[in-house]
């Protein structure tokens, strides 16, 4: 049996969770953006790893695009974005760290009890890493849930695309075609979000989504 | 050479041109003649394919286009039951073509009526010919949409908008009914040819949840109480000639497909089954002429009659299912023959009083009774015809109407063979019921011609109202003489039925047409015969010798003098009888319980001289209480619901979350 191969597919995965637990309290921008690079960079590691004990030319391309794009051009651009916005020292105060890390962990073990049981026939590689995916997936969500700056929104959208790459890589047999294909609808995605962004706050001088709410009359 | 049922499509794409071509020609002059003229060629066509299938009995003909589902095609099938119903569709699309290409000419809008005409029809056509579920559901909707534009036609006038929003709504609801229905006979495989599904065994509760989708379903659109609400909204809303299609055929495009589910589909049936038809109809029958008998609007009266006549037409199938059920095949096809010959009858005599109703609407410009009278001496023959339509649908002998309710009674009569208890003795309450109906719709029509045809104008426009044009003349007298046509020759109509029931319950009517003197005698001759031609010989040597009995022993002389005013020498128009003190003793008996009528006087006291005040309180309490409901529920759902359509964005994401939390939850517990 591979167990070298499984305990390191396992642990990169694994990590990719942890590193989401880590976006859930980040408070500053700045180091949100890092930690996302942080996701990405460990989430083409995992790819790769994928390709090479899948023995899959076309996951390397994958891996390449996410290292790229997620890892590379997305926290840059958001970078300048938040520099442009002059927003680089606001602090986002949603929802505690507590009960937000609580949540994850929940959510976390609902993704771990869920896959396991469903996918009882599947090997065991693939069953580890459909449950992380998941649980990223409901991490990045839950990022999205928590935070009222729409960058940080944005990030955890990233995030959780990055969940999606993670489960289409471990599941044998997913065509290029389709990776590369969401690799850019999330790119086209970052371009209309940040556009929309400058746009939000050209209009309510803050990326807050609360003031969206107000424009539409809404008391709070 | 085409094939029959190709030729009805060929008609069938003929008519979707016309619609095509009046969408490009309607701001034409000549569209109206034009439209209304290629229609009436395309649907004499029709109407001869569908005879030809009929009366040759060459059993069923197919084909199937590639077109619709990719796995399924769009099958079509010309069998004689849909050649009967083909033939009743294209009888009533070309006499309404016949008398809209006059009555048209007073439309004010005909864009709005020109392009859905034809569509309309070819969309009834194609519900009869269909042969596969998603071909039938199709056709069935699209016939829907395209009768929902035509009440539409007039959406300004006050209560027309409203009549299309319940109409789309209850269209909606029986569709899904169907679409249940033809879900659960398709069964899991999924097999949505109509020849799958007759080869299939069907369970028996399977069998009845279908009869009762169905019932919904095909009762919704043909106005089975309580499902009717819509009807005598939006039959009366459209242009008339339109409601006479509507009430006349697409009330009995909805009979064929209750027809083709439970008797050709759905296999030998339960006979509880029938107990759910029978009372259904017979309710059906009395609330829909009662309502009928309240009502002081011409149409909205004609569309209340045609609930009545739908209940009867369920009825005989109910007791068609019944005797079915028990094997007594003979007696079964007495029923669905009655049931066949009552389609016939209604489509003729409801399109010619709805026509009627509409001469009467264009040269006076009311629907109202209390605004009519004294027609009979300003439009002779249209009151002539107007009283055919009456007769026949009062069921009096000699004309149809008399014809098809006799061979309802005559299997009632029957029922006592029937081996089940609850049927023996339900039947003949539910004959009761309709005998009642019968008496009532008698009542309902010779108010409906008195107060409007008789009596004195009681509007200035009734007063100055014209006979209308030679092309709604021709139509109205064309369905008059069919009227008496098949009151005296019945014998040719029910054998031209007989290949139907051979079709369905492989059994049929002995045949009539070569029996002395054109006499009918459906099951045995000490059962019952009946002979129209003799009725009518007889009416007419009584009629003439009382004639001339009276021309002989009074004077000759015509003398015109005032009419007797009961001591007021200056009565007003409006003290005639009206259509509510018509109604009144009736009203009377059944109201208080069935309408909660209240009847209101208001005296004032002694010394003043203010007028006493009558009013009448009726309310419709399947509408208060049925419906009413459950707009009220909707209501309420609604108001809850509202807080949910605008919530912050990060409301939104957070439902998301939540529900796909919950979702896995749920799968997480149970799996």
């Amino acid at each position: 049996m591979h167990s070298l191969d499984f305990d390191i597919s396992h642990s990169l995965a694994g990590g990719l969770v942890l590193i989401s637990f880590m976006m859930l309290y980040q408070d500053r921008l700045y180091s949100l953006l890092n930690v996302f690079a942080l996701h990405a960079v460990t989430l083409s590691l995992a790819v790769t790893w994928q390709a090479f004990i899948q023995d899959a030319p076309h996951l390397y391309v994958t891996a390449a695009i996410a290292l790229v794009f997620k890892a590379i051009i997305i926290p840059v651009a958001l970078h300048r974005i938040i520099r442009q916005l002059g927003i680089h020292r606001d602090i986002e105060t949603a929802v505690g760290i507590g009960p937000t890390m609580l949540a994850g962990m929940g959510l976390v073990a609902l993704s771990m009890v869920l896959m396991l049981r469903v996918t009882a026939e599947a090997d065991a590689l693939a069953r580890e890493d459909l449950a992380f995916a998941l649980s990223v997936v409901l991490l990045g969500l839950l990022v999205m849930v928590t935070r009222r700056n729409a960058v940080s929104q944005v990030v955890g959208f990233m995030s959780l695309e990055n969940g999606l790459v993670l489960a289409a890589t471990g599941a044998k047999g997913m065509p290029l075609v389709v990776e590369i294909s969401v690799a850019f609808s999330i790119l086209i995605a970052f371009i209309v979000i940040g556009i929309f962004l400058f746009r939000i706050r050209e209009r309510f001088d803050s990326v807050d989504v609360a003031a969206l709410d107000e424009s539409r009359g809404e008391r709070r | 050479m085409l094939t029959a049922v190709a030729a009805q499509l060929v008609c069938v794409a003929a008519l979707l041109g016309i619609a095509v071509l009046a969408v490009a020609l309607s701001r034409a002059k000549a569209a109206t003649a034009l439209v209304y003229g290629a229609t009436l060629i395309v649907c004499a066509l029709a109407l001869i394919g569908a005879l030809r299938a009929l009366l040759a009995g060459t059993g069923a003909d197919e084909i199937v286009l590639p077109i619709g589902l990719p796995w399924l095609g769009a099958h079509f099938r010309l069998d004689a039951l849909a050649a009967f119903f083909l033939a009743v569709v294209n009888l009533g699309g070309a006499i309404a073509s016949l008398y809209a290409l006059g009555y048209g000419r007073h439309e004010h809008a005909p864009q709005r009526v020109l392009p859905f005409f034809p569509a309309f029809l070819a969309g009834m056509n194609l519900v009869v010919l269909a042969d596969d579920a998603f071909s039938y559901l199709l056709c069935w909707e699209f016939m829907s949409l395209a009768s929902w534009a035509l009440v539409m036609t007039h959406h300004r006038e006050p209560g027309n908008a409203r009549a299309g929003y319940v109409y789309l709504l209850m269209a909606s609801f029986g569709t899904l009914a169907l679409l249940l229905a033809f879900g659960l006979l398709a069964g899991p495989a999924g097999d949505y040819g109509f020849a799958a599904i007759r080869a299939m065994p069907h369970a028996p509760g399977e069998a009845t949840m279908v009869l009762i989708l169905m019932l919904l379903g095909a009762g919704s659109k043909a106005g089975l109480v309580p499902l009717h609400v819509w009807l005598p909204l939006a039959h009366p809303a459209a242009p008339s000639h339109v409601s006479a299609l509507m009430s006349g055929v697409m009330t009995k495009v909805a009979v064929y497909g209750f027809i083709r589910v439970v008797f050709d589909l759905l296999g030998p049936p339960n006979w509880t089954a029938s107990v759910l038809v029978l009372s259904l109809g017979g309710v059906t029958a009395v609330m829909g002429i009662l309502y009928a008998l309240l009502e002081k609007d011409l149409k909205r009266l004609l569309a209340y009659s045609t609930i009545e006549n739908i209940g009867i037409i369920f009825v005989c199938l109910g007791l068609a299912l019944a005797f079915q059920a028990n094997n007594q095949t003979l007696a079964a096809s007495l029923a669905l023959t009655a049931a066949l010959f009552h389609v016939f009858n209604h489509s003729l005599f409801k399109s010619l009083l709805f026509f009627g109703a509409g001469a009467v609407l264009v040269s006076t410009g009311a629907r109202d009774m209390d605004k009519l009278g004294g027609l009979i001496h300003r439009m002779p023959v249209t009151s002539v015809v107007f009283l055919i339509g009456c007769v026949a649908i009062a069921a009096l002998p000699p004309f149809n109407g008399f014809v098809s309710e006799w061979l309802m009674f005559q299997a009632v009569l029957l029922s006592p063979s029937l081996p089940q208890w609850g049927l023996k003795i339900m039947v003949p309450a539910i004959g009761a019921l309709l005998a009642l109906a019968a008496a009532l719709a008698a009542a309902c029509f010779v108010k409906a011609y008195g107060v409007s045809f008789l009596s004195r104008p009681r509007s200035e426009a009734a007063a100055n109202a014209q006979e209308v044009d030679h092309f709604s003349l021709a139509a109205m007298v064309i369905l008059a003489s069919l009227c008496l046509f098949a009151g005296i020759f019945p014998g040719l109509v029910i054998d031209a039925l007989s290949p139907v029931t051979q079709q369905i319950l492989d059994s049929r009517l002995g045949a009539q047409s070569h029996l002395p003197w054109l006499s009918i005698i459906p099951i045995a001759e000490r059962r019952g015969s009946y002979n129209g031609l003799l009725v009518l010989v007889f009416i007419a040597i009584s009629a003439s010798l009382g004639y001339l009995a009276i021309r002989r022993f009074s004077s000759h002389a015509v003398r015109r003098g005032p009419a007797w005013g009961c001591g007021f020498s200056d009565a007003v128009p409006q003290a005639q009888y009206s259509p509510d003190s018509f109604a009144q003793p009736l009203r009377r008996v059944f109201g208080t319980l069935l309408f909660a009528a209240r009847e209101h006087v208001e005296m004032p006291p002694p010394g003043s001289v203010k007028p006493a005040r009558f009013s009448v309180e009726i309310h419709d309490l399947v509408w208060e209480t049925l419906y009413g409901r459950i707009a009220g529920a909707v209501d309420t759902a609604s108001k809850r619901l509202d807080r949910w359509q605008l919530l912050t964005i990060r409301g939104y994401l957070s439902l998301v979350f939540a529900t796909l939390v919950t979702l896995l939850l749920v799968l997480a517990i149970w799996s």
